[in-house]
């Protein structure tokens, strides 16, 4: 069971919006090198010719984005099985990575890594935390400090991943993240969304001290020792004596 | 009031001799003497101690003015901003009427009434006397408290006394809900033809946009022009997914509320009403956060864990000719947590 939680990572995502077969920022040699990293190192899971096994997906038409932020942020290759595949620090140098994102893209169409435009953080903030609290928040919190879901997953912190990463999370669904397809969040949205990230990690936390901002779980401790403080201070004013 | 024979007051002093010798008995310290404090000594500062706790009571009516101000001067329904602001001002307002009170009495028996000590030895109850005695003692309370010569201490608890429990008033009575109609509650603003639009933008959504693993989050077709956006979008939220057609698992008569894999679910969380919008789109999982209910998509989001009751209720969908995903019908049934007209 557990395989099928980690490891049916992608539905094949191919629709019209998305099947752009993006080969083309990838020579024949990086598709080569990449088919060979990808035998000695992803094939034991997915497979001869990424189609897949018992212990892992398909990579057929996941395309190099699902690649780049897999291998990129160092989840890909697991360390084990386990209710979700967890950040490390990654195991393949960039250029390893852009081949092995061109030797699965050639598999099948699928999304491609995003273009710098999309990635400039200069989209509409404002608009990006409007995007980001209907269809984020839930899972990420609303100030992207992540949280909990079902039977051990969770839904990790945005602070101090790159935009790149970003958007091709979005694109991709790693794991339990649902797509959040071009036609669902276009990719100027998207762009607006990563600015709105960039935005509240830089600017900090206006309110005070944010403890986490994990909500009623450290604030109602800070609380809890707070309150006690006061009542404490008022039983030993009720019970001293007036000079 | 119990028999008190048994006890007899000469005999109270022996406390748990066992293992002792009747030699070693406590001497009882008796009363410490008493020490008078400032304002027993100096007029000047029992004048000041009495200032003082007017002043504590005149805090007590300003809050509980403050919380009148909040609740009239501001329109919770006029923007996010002033809704917090009444907020602010009902609680700053309540927290000083209560407070006021609260520290002012405190303030007044510790600095200004009879701190002398007295101790009482326990007797058999005898009815006519105890009686008057009783009497007495009140009267004696009534005059240490000083609440007869100091009138501005009279005065201000009184006012403040009286304006307190107002706020408890109004707000009960904005708990009377028979001007409202309950029938509000059984419908949404879904209906045949509605189409399905993103929130917030409110676009319409293509069945051929909602790939596999996609989550939409999903708004009426007009909701934002309509006048009650947030009451009506309180109720109306839907959240669209689209799975393998062959991980659905539709009861008889549900076969056709989706489309080609693509579901519609109300997001307003049966227990308590939080939205659950939280989709694992590999489980097929649906979590709220608030108290961790877990509905499994795959079973017409039957409740798997958690103190949700019912099944989130599932909008019935189709293709309009344009392509585009419209309801079926409202909801079969109401949306969100129970209410006592239910049924």
């Amino acid at each position: 069971m557990g395989l099928l939680f980690t490891g049916g990572l992608y539905a094949v995502a191919t629709t019209v919006n998305q099947a752009k077969a993006d080969t083309q920022s990838f020579s024949a040699s990086d598709v080569k090198e990449g088919e060979k990293l990808f035998l000695a190192n992803c094939a034991t899971c997915h497979g001869m010719g990424g189609s897949g096994t018992n212990s892992g997906p398909s990579l057929v038409g996941v395309g190099a984005a699902a690649v780049d932020f897999q291998v990129g942020t160092g989840r890909m290759p697991m360390q084990m099985q386990g209710p979700q595949a967890q950040v490390k620090p990654k195991q393949f140098t960039d250029d390893q990575t852009h081949q092995l994102a061109g030797y699965v893209a050639s598999l099948g169409a699928g999304p491609s890594i995003p273009a710098a435009e999309y990635l400039d953080e200069k989209g509409d903030a404002a608009k990006g935390g409007e995007l980001f609290r209907v269809n984020c928040a839930m899972c990420h919190n609303a100030a992207a400090a992540g949280g909990a879901l079902t039977r051990g997953k969770f839904a990790p912190a945005l602070a101090g991943v790159s935009g790149q990463h970003i958007y091709e999370a979005m694109v991709t669904g790693p794991q339990n993240m649902p797509v959040f397809n071009d036609a669902n969040i276009t990719p100027q949205n998207k762009r607006d969304i990563i600015t709105f990230l960039k935005t509240i990690e830089a600017n900090g936390s206006p309110g005070g001290a944010d403890l986490g901002s994990l909500g009623p779980v450290s604030e109602g401790l800070f609380l809890w020792i707070a309150g006690l403080g006061v009542i404490i201070a008022f039983t030993i004013w009720l019970t001293s004596r007036t000079s | 009031m119990g028999d008190h024979s048994h006890d007899s007051p000469t005999g109270s002093d022996v406390v748990a001799a066992a293992g002792q010798s009747e030699t070693e008995r406590f001497q009882d310290p008796g009363i410490p003497p008493h020490r008078p404090r400032l304002a027993d000594t100096d007029p000047r500062a029992a004048k000041r101690a009495e200032r003082q706790v007017a002043i504590l009571f005149a805090v007590s009516v300003i809050g509980t003015l403050l919380f009148f101000v909040g609740y009239f001067a501001f329109d919770p329904n006029a923007s996010i901003g002033t809704l917090r602001l009444q907020n602010l001002f009902l609680g700053l307002g309540t927290a000083f009427a209560m407070l006021g009170i609260g520290v002012g009495i405190v303030h007044w028996a510790k600095t200004l009434m009879p701190d002398h000590e007295v101790s009482e030895e326990r007797h058999a109850i005898r009815t006519e006397d105890d009686r008057v005695a009783a009497e007495k003692i009140v009267e004696d309370i009534l005059e240490e408290t000083g609440i007869k010569r100091r009138p501005l201490i009279r005065n201000t608890i009184i006012g403040a006394l009286a304006l307190a429990p107002l706020p408890a008033i109004v707000m009960f009575r904005d708990l009377d809900n028979s001007s409202l109609s309950v029938d509000r509650l059984r419908h949404t603003m879904w209906k045949e033809g509605v189409r399905l639009t993103r929130d917030p933008s409110g676009t319409p959504i293509k069945a051929s946009d909602v790939t596999i693993g996609s989550a939409f989050h999903v708004i009426p077709e007009g909701l934002n022009e309509s006048p009650n956006k947030l009451e009506e979008k309180a109720k109306a939220v839907v959240l669209l997914m689209r799975l393998d057609p062959a991980a659905l698992h539709p009861s008889p008569g549900r076969e056709d509320w989706g489309y080609n894999g693509i579901v519609a679910y109300s997001k307003i969380c049966t227990h308590v009403g939080c939205p659950v919008a939280l989709y694992e789109q590999q489980t097929h999982h649906l979590l709220c956060p608030c108290h961790q209910s877990t509905f499994d998509l795959t079973q017409e989001c039957k409740v798997i864990f958690g103190p949700a009751n019912r099944p989130l209720p599932q909008l019935p969908i189709k293709v309009d000719s344009e392509g585009y995903l419209v309801a079926q019908s409202d909801f079969h049934e109401p949306v969100g947590p129970s209410y006592w007209e239910r049924g």
